[in-house]
C-alpha cells in the first residue's frame, strides 16, 4: 500500500468519523453521499472544517466549503491540499 | 379578555426524576431530590428522549425543555397532527440564565485553543430563546415563541404572559413553561459568592435553621388551551390558569423589598385577575427558596395579601424536595401545583421542624395535607391555589391555578 493510499484512508476514516459524531448513522456516511441526505448544514461544515484544521492543518475558506457536496468532495479536497 | 386557559398536559424532569406525576408522587411520598447540597437531574438521559443529532444541537437547559415538553404535549393527546392551526400554537419558555454550560465550554475553548476554534453551535446553543425555538421546530408549532428572562420568576411569567396571548385571541393554545440547567462550576461559585445558597446544603424553607438555596436545575411545561377550543376537540382538562400578575419591587438588584408590599400586590392581582378572593384560596405553592430574606419577606407578603385567611391556608415549598430550579422554578411549581389541588392535597414543606420569629402560618410539616372542602357542596369545588415566583431583579409573578378532573 503507498503512502498516498493510506493518507487518502487516513483522511477519509477521520472525515468520516467526525461525520457520524455530528449525528448521521455510520452506515450512511459513504463517500457518495451528501452532505443535504445526511441532514448537514452550514454549521455542521464550519465544525468539520475546524477539525480538518487541527487534523491536518488544512485551512479550508468559507468558499471551499460552500463547494462541497458530498463526503466524497471533502476527502478529495483535503487529500489534494495535502499532497 | 374573557377568555378562559386550561391546563391539558404537563411535562416535568427534575431532581425527582423524569415526569410530572413522578415529582408529585415522591414530593407526596416525602422523598427529596437533593444530593449532597445540589439538585441535579440525575435520572435525566437526553438521548431517551432526542436523537443524537439533537442532543449534539442542544445545550442541557433545551434538553431538559425537550423532554418536558414532548411529555406535556404527549399529555394534552397531541400526537402527530397538531389539534390548531400550527401559526395558532406559541411556545414561551422562562429562562434565569439559559445555556450557560455551553458558554464556559465555548470560553475554554477560546482561551486554550484561539478564536478559530469556538464552536460554530455556540451561538445557538446558548442564547436563552433556545429552548422555545428548538420546542417550536420539533412540534412545527408556528405562533408566538421566545423566551422570557426575569431570573427566578421567569417560569411563571412565561405562563402568565402566555395565558395573556391566549386571552387576547392572539393564540389558541400555548407551550409555556421554564427551563435551567446551570449547575456550572461558574454559576455555583457566583451564587455562593453572593451568599444566596446554602452552606449547610440543606433547603428546608421557613424554618429557623435555613441558610440559603440549594441550586437545582430541571424544566416543566404545560400545554395551555383556550378553554373552548379545548372543550370543542374534547380534550381532557386537568386544570385552571384562572389568574396571573406580576409587580416589580424597585428596591434592590437581588434582595426582596423587607415589607413585602409589591410581592402582596401581585398576589392580590392574581385573586383580582381571576375574580376571587383571599376566601378562595385553598393553598399556597410558595417561592421559599430557604434563604433567610425571601422567606421572611413572602411570609409578610402572603399575611399582607390574604388577611385573615393567611393563617388558615396551608403553605408549602418544592423547594423543601428539589432544591431551587432558578428559570424553571416557577413552571415546575406550577405544574406540581396544578397535580396537587387535582387530589385536594397540600404537598409538605420538607425539613420544617424549627419555626422562626414572625414566620406563623401553617407551613404543612409533617405528611402531606388534605385540602378540606370549603363549601357544603359535594362535590367540593375545584381546589384553587396560588404560585409565588419572585427573581433577582424584585420581579414578582403569581399565578391564580385551579385543579380539574
Amino acid at each position: 500500500m503507498s503512502a498516498t493510499t493510506t493518507t487518502t484512508a487516513k483522511i477519509e476514516c477521520m472525515i468520516v468519523e467526525a461525520i457520524v459524531s455530528f449525528g448521521p448513522a455510520t452506515e450512511t456516511v459513504t463517500r457518495e453521499a451528501t452532505f443535504e441526505s445526511l441532514d448537514l448544514d452550514s454549521l455542521d461544515l464550519v465544525e468539520l472544517s475546524q477539525i480538518i484544521e487541527e487534523e491536518f492543518r488544512v485551512q479550508l475558506g468559507t468558499a471551499d466549503v460552500a463547494d462541497l457536496k458530498t463526503v466524497g468532495d471533502a476527502v478529495d479536497l483535503v487529500v489534494a491540499r495535502t499532497s | 379578555m374573557n377568555r378562559r386557559v386550561v391546563v391539558t398536559g404537563f411535562g416535568a424532569v427534575t431532581p425527582l426524576g423524569v415526569g410530572a406525576r413522578r415529582l408529585h408522587a415522591r414530593w407526596l411520598s416525602g422523598r427529596c431530590g437533593i444530593d449532597d447540597g445540589v439538585a441535579r437531574c440525575d435520572e435525566f438521559d437526553p438521548s431517551e428522549h432526542m436523537s443524537s443529532k439533537e442532543v449534539r444541537r442542544s445545550d442541557r437547559f433545551t434538553q431538559l425543555a425537550i423532554a418536558a415538553g414532548s411529555e406535556a404535549l404527549a399529555d394534552a393527546g397531541w400526537g402527530d397532527e397538531l389539534p390548531y392551526d400550527p401559526a395558532a400554537i406559541g411556545c414561551v419558555i422562562g429562562t434565569g440564565i439559559g445555556g450557560l454550560g455551553s458558554m464556559e465550554a465555548g470560553h475554554d475553548v477560546l482561551r486554550d485553543r484561539g478564536p478559530g476554534r469556538v464552536p460554530p453551535l455556540l451561538v445557538p446553543l446558548m442564547m436563552t430563546n433556545a429552548a422555545a425555538g428548538v420546542l417550536a421546530m420539533r412540534h412545527g408549532l408556528r405562533g408566538q415563541t421566545f423566551s422570557v428572562g426575569s431570573a427566578c420568576a421567569a417560569g411563571s411569567h412565561a405562563i402568565g404572559v402566555a395565558t395573556r396571548l391566549i386571552q387576547a385571541g392572539d393564540a389558541q393554545a400555548m407551550v409555556a413553561g421554564g427551563s435551567e440547567a446551570t449547575l456550572t462550576p461558574l454559576a455555583t461559585a457566583a451564587f455562593a459568592a453572593m451568599a444566596a445558597t446554602s452552606r449547610s446544603g440543606i433547603s428546608r424553607p421557613f424554618d429557623r435553621r435555613r441558610d440559603g438555596f440549594v441550586m437545582g436545575e430541571g424544566a416543566g411545561v404545560l400545554v395551555l388551551e383556550d378553554a373552548k377550543s379545548a372543550q370543542a376537540r374534547g380534550a381532557r382538562v386537568l386544570g385552571h390558569v384562572l389568574g396571573y400578575a406580576a409587580t416589580s419591587d424597585a428596591h434592590h438588584l437581588t434582595a426582596p423589598d423587607p415589607t413585602g408590599c409589591c410581592a402582596a400586590k401581585a398576589i392580590l392581582g392574581a385573586l383580582r385577575d381571576a375574580g376571587l378572593s383571599a376566601a378562595d384560596v385553598d393553598y399556597v405553592n410558595a417561592h421559599g427558596t430557604s434563604t433567610p430574606l425571601n422567606d421572611r419577606a413572602e411570609t409578610r407578603a402572603l399575611k399582607s395579601a390574604l388577611g385573615e385567611h393567611a393563617g388558615r391556608i396551608p403553605v408549602s415549598s418544592t423547594k423543601s424536595a428539589i432544591g431551587h430550579l432558578l428559570g424553571a422554578a416557577g413552571a415546575v411549581e406550577a405544574v406540581a401545583t396544578v397535580l396537587a389541588l387535582r387530589e385536594r392535597v397540600a404537598p409538605p414543606t420538607l425539613g420544617y421542624e424549627q419555626p422562626d420569629e414572625d414566620l406563623d402560618l401553617d407551613y404543612v410539616p409533617g405528611p402531606p395535607r388534605t385540602l378540606p372542602p370549603r363549601v357544603n357542596g359535594r362535590p367540593p369545588k375545584p381546589a384553587v391555589g396560588l404560585s409565588n415566583s419572585f427573581g433577582f431583579g424584585g420581579h414578582n409573578a403569581v399565578l391564580c391555578l385551579a385543579g380539574s378532573g
